[in-house]
């Protein structure tokens, strides 16, 4: 049997997103910009997507973006933000753990004169409020957190923060990197003091390609990419209408029947954690009950190196990440791992599960069955 | 421009009664190669020459770049063949070419006629000063200068009249198909690919071995092995590569062996399942990329230990270059690259901290012992379900 429990890197395309993209691609391919009837055609289906979006998240529809995918949304809000309010500060804070679309482009910040502050976790990869409210400076322009941590599933205080932020600075801007919890968790922008929020489609049963950034009513920001002066001249180009109708599609429905969904899911990994954590040497990383995202699960492997069991988790058809990607020839630590605190030998021995919407107690009880028979044979041969 | 390319190539014309057999596989190794270049080409040869003709469009760079893969080769001149219709009309074509050719005539130039067909009216001497009259005349800005031309224009007189100045040139060696075939230990490093190329360039035919240890090493790392002999391919034409499951057998060694022998021990086995498909394809001999001192394994004691296994000859064409002009190579044949792509090779995945520097062929054969129990059905195994990939240039 198979189990593809790698959906925090892409999920399956849901049959009806996928179906609606073949559709506006070889019959309704109108360009929205167009004044005849095909373009207007074509500005329905994203008119009608964009509201679908906007009601998952209390918003209105005209703050809605589309973009290329949660990389793009990230640095449109940061970079944009960031050029657009230099003159208020060029103070911005951040964490550790951020995902390399966010932590990159804090980079590209510095190199270009800010002032980036990354706020530590701890061992379960939560910042503290304490840190972030020392850190807030009357010329910080933007603060960028994570929701939900791509590696180890830590979910982060947004709603506290954001209150926090406003309270210690009304200047600045808020962002929120939700690519990993849009569809796992209820995210009301509004509420929660949020500005700026990143979302990718193909996390949630969309299309790759999609994504979108939500851009709160008057936020001063910047494009990244001038152009026709598509969308409200946030985002020029020709926009992609089958891939934003797909999300539109993905979106509705994986907030439909939503809190049975997410309670099966902690079902799932609460099953998952216990039984895997009976093998020998094996420890999950990050909170085992339900303060951690519904869909990851870290596990450190003693003595296995993550690229080994990966390979023989997919000689069984069983699909997984590496937590981090290491090899002889190109180490490269993860930096959520450190963060954590995870001991050195076991930074290389991470890999990642992801579970989606359609992942079964089958197919846990099979990860779990085959893992139980490798490790102790991998754990033979280590590397001395 | 041209029509036309005049292949030169040296070795070959000292071949003596073979001469034939090395020209006729270039010209078959030229018309193959060229096959997958866009327009359509003849290829004859006539009177100790080579000619690539072309027929309507073609992509000159891409005929030029595919002509200076061919081993056989050393020089590629793209050139005006024109019937013999009298001094004027020769004399007008050469100053028509000249001007096309260099756009800047500030140049210096010697004209370098050579007469091939003795019933033509003017001497070698009488053409060369009277082309270089015309052209003198008719582009003032240059000069002649006979002793250090920057240009030199050859005009010979055969059944056609061939006019060229430029020589491109060609990756030299023997044609391939000439010499015979070779199995060739290929991993993902950088040294192999340079190895099966240095070796192909003398003619061989390649055929190459490949050790994967799976789940240790993974699929992209296979991907890279075939990505490595297609690029090789554009040289060497079709490499017939097998892929050899090595897993239980490194495991078996690792759990009988001392660790620090494992390496060596293992390139022992490697050889010999090599040999065994070379046998089988009927090569004469085996290569490898090891290079003296780089690393424990190919220490000059390490070298003979593993040489030992082997009854075919085992050629190392890398055994003295040091490693900056293997990677020149390597960039030069545009495998570098790929080479140096992170994927773990099953050499380095169980590779000891303190691996045996300077083994002793008697100490190794004792630890050997210690296999003997399952290393021949091991072995069996791993060349029955061997797969084998027959990979082209793309």
């Amino acid at each position: 049997m198979e189990a593809y429990l790698d959906n925090s890197a892409t999920t399956r395309c849901c049959e009806e997103a996928a179906q609606l993209v073949v559709k506006l691609l070889t019959e309704d391919y109108g360009n929205p910009s167009s004044l005849h009837n095909k373009g207007v055609i074509a500005e329905n289906y994203m008119n009608d997507a964009r509201k679908k979006i906007a009601k998952t998240l209390k918003v209105q529809e005209k703050e809605i973006c589309f973009t290329s995918g949660g990389t793009e949304s990230n640095n449109l809000a940061i970079i944009g933000v960031a050029e657009a309010n230099k003159r208020s500060g060029k103070h911005v804070i951040t964490t550790s753990i951020e995902h390399p679309s966010v932590s990159a482009t804090m980079a590209y910040l510095e190199e270009h004169g800010y002032e980036v502050t990354y706020l530590p976790v701890d061992a379960y990869g939560v910042i503290s409020l304490d840190d972030l409210k020392a850190a807030i400076r009357p010329d910080t322009i933007l603060v960028s957190l994570m929701q939900v941590n791509n590696e180890i599933g830590a979910v982060e205080p947004i709603a506290e923060a954001g209150a926090l932020i406003k309270q210690c600075n009304p200047q600045t801007l808020f962002h929120v990197d939700a690519i990993q919890s849009y569809g796992k968790m209820r995210i009301y922008p509004a509420k929660m003091h949020v500005d700026l929020l990143s979302v990718s489609g193909h996390k949630i049963h969309g299309p790759k390609g999609s994504g979108f950034l939500y851009i709160k009513d008057k936020t001063k920001i910047h494009p990244l990419l001038n152009g026709g002066g598509q969308q409200r001249g946030m985002r020029s180009g020709t926009e992609n209408v089958p891939a934003i109708a797909g999300l539109g599609v993905a979106a509705e429905r994986i907030y439909t029947g939503f809190e049975e969904k997410i309670d099966r899911m902690y079902t799932l990994r609460e099953h998952f954690i216990e039984e895997v954590t009976k093998i020998p040497g094996v420890h999950v990383n990050g909170h085992t009950d339900r303060s951690n995202a519904p869909h990851i699960v870290s596990v450190s492997t003693e003595g296995v190196r993550a690229e080994v069991l990966l390979h023989a988790l997919e000689d069984k058809e069983i699909y997984v990440s590496a937590g981090s990607a290491c090899s002889s020839n190109k180490p490269s630590v993860s930096h959520t791992l450190k963060s954590i605190g995870l001991k050195p030998e076991l930074l290389d021995a991470t890999i990642r599960f992801s579970f989606c919407v359609e992942t079964t107690e089958e197919e846990i009880d099979y990860a779990v069955k085959e893992m139980a028979a490798l490790v102790p044979m991998l754990q033979k041969y280590t590397r001395h | 421009m041209y029509k036309s390319f005049l292949i030169k190539y040296a070795e070959i014309a000292i071949k003596g009664k073979n001469r034939y057999l090395f020209e006729d596989a270039l010209v078959q190794n030229i018309r193959y190669h060229l096959e997958r270049v866009e327009g359509t080409f003849h290829v004859r040869k006539e009177n100790g020459r080579i000619y690539v003709d072309t027929e309507g469009e073609y992509d000159y760079d891409e005929t030029v770049e595919t002509l200076q893969r061919i081993f056989g080769i050393v020089g590629i001149c793209p050139v005006v063949l024109v019937e013999d219709e009298g001094f004027d009309a020769l004399a007008k074509v050469v100053c028509d070419y000249v001007d096309r050719t260099y756009p800047d005539k500030n140049f210096t130039f010697k004209v370098d006629a050579r007469r091939a067909r003795k019933n033509y009216p003017m001497t070698s001497m009488e053409i060369n000063a009277a082309v270089g009259e015309k052209i003198l005349e008719a582009f003032p800005e240059t000069s002649v200068d006979v002793h250090h031309p920057e240009v030199m224009i050859h005009i010979e007189i055969r059944p056609m009249i061939n006019i060229y100045s430029t020589e491109i040139p060609g990756p030299g060696g023997m044609p391939l198909g000439t010499a015979g075939r070779a199995m060739l230990l290929l991993s993902g490093g950088i040294d192999s690919p340079v190895a099966g190329y240095m070796v192909s360039k003398r003619g061989v035919t390649l055929e190459a071995t490949y050790f994967h240890a799976p789940p240790y090493t993974s699929e992209r790392a296979k991907q890279k092995v075939i990505d490595l002999a297609k690029k090789v391919a554009r040289y060497s034409g079709q490499i017939k590569l097998h892929v050899v499951n090595f897993t239980d057998i490194q495991l078996y060694i690792y759990e009988k062996c001392p660790h620090e022998e494992l390496t060596i021990i293992m390139r022992r086995y490697m050889m010999k399942i090599a040999e065994h498909f070379a046998e089988e394809g009927k090569c004469l001999g085996m290569i490898t990329g090891e290079s003296i001192g780089q690393v424990a394994s190919q220490t000059m004691q390490s070298l003979a230990v593993t040489n030992e296994v082997c009854h075919m000859p085992v050629y190392r064409p890398l055994i003295a270059m040091d490693k900056q002009d293997i990677v020149s190579i390597a960039e030069k044949i545009d495998t570098y690259e790929t080479s140096i792509l992170p994927y773990e090779d099953c050499c380095t995945i169980f590779v000891a901290k303190h691996p045996v520097t300077k083994p002793s062929l008697k100490h190794i054969k004792k630890s050997e012992c210690r296999l003997e129990e399952k290393i021949d059905e091991l072995m069996q195994t791993a060349i029955d379900t061997t797969e084998t990939i027959l990979v082209d240039a793309e």
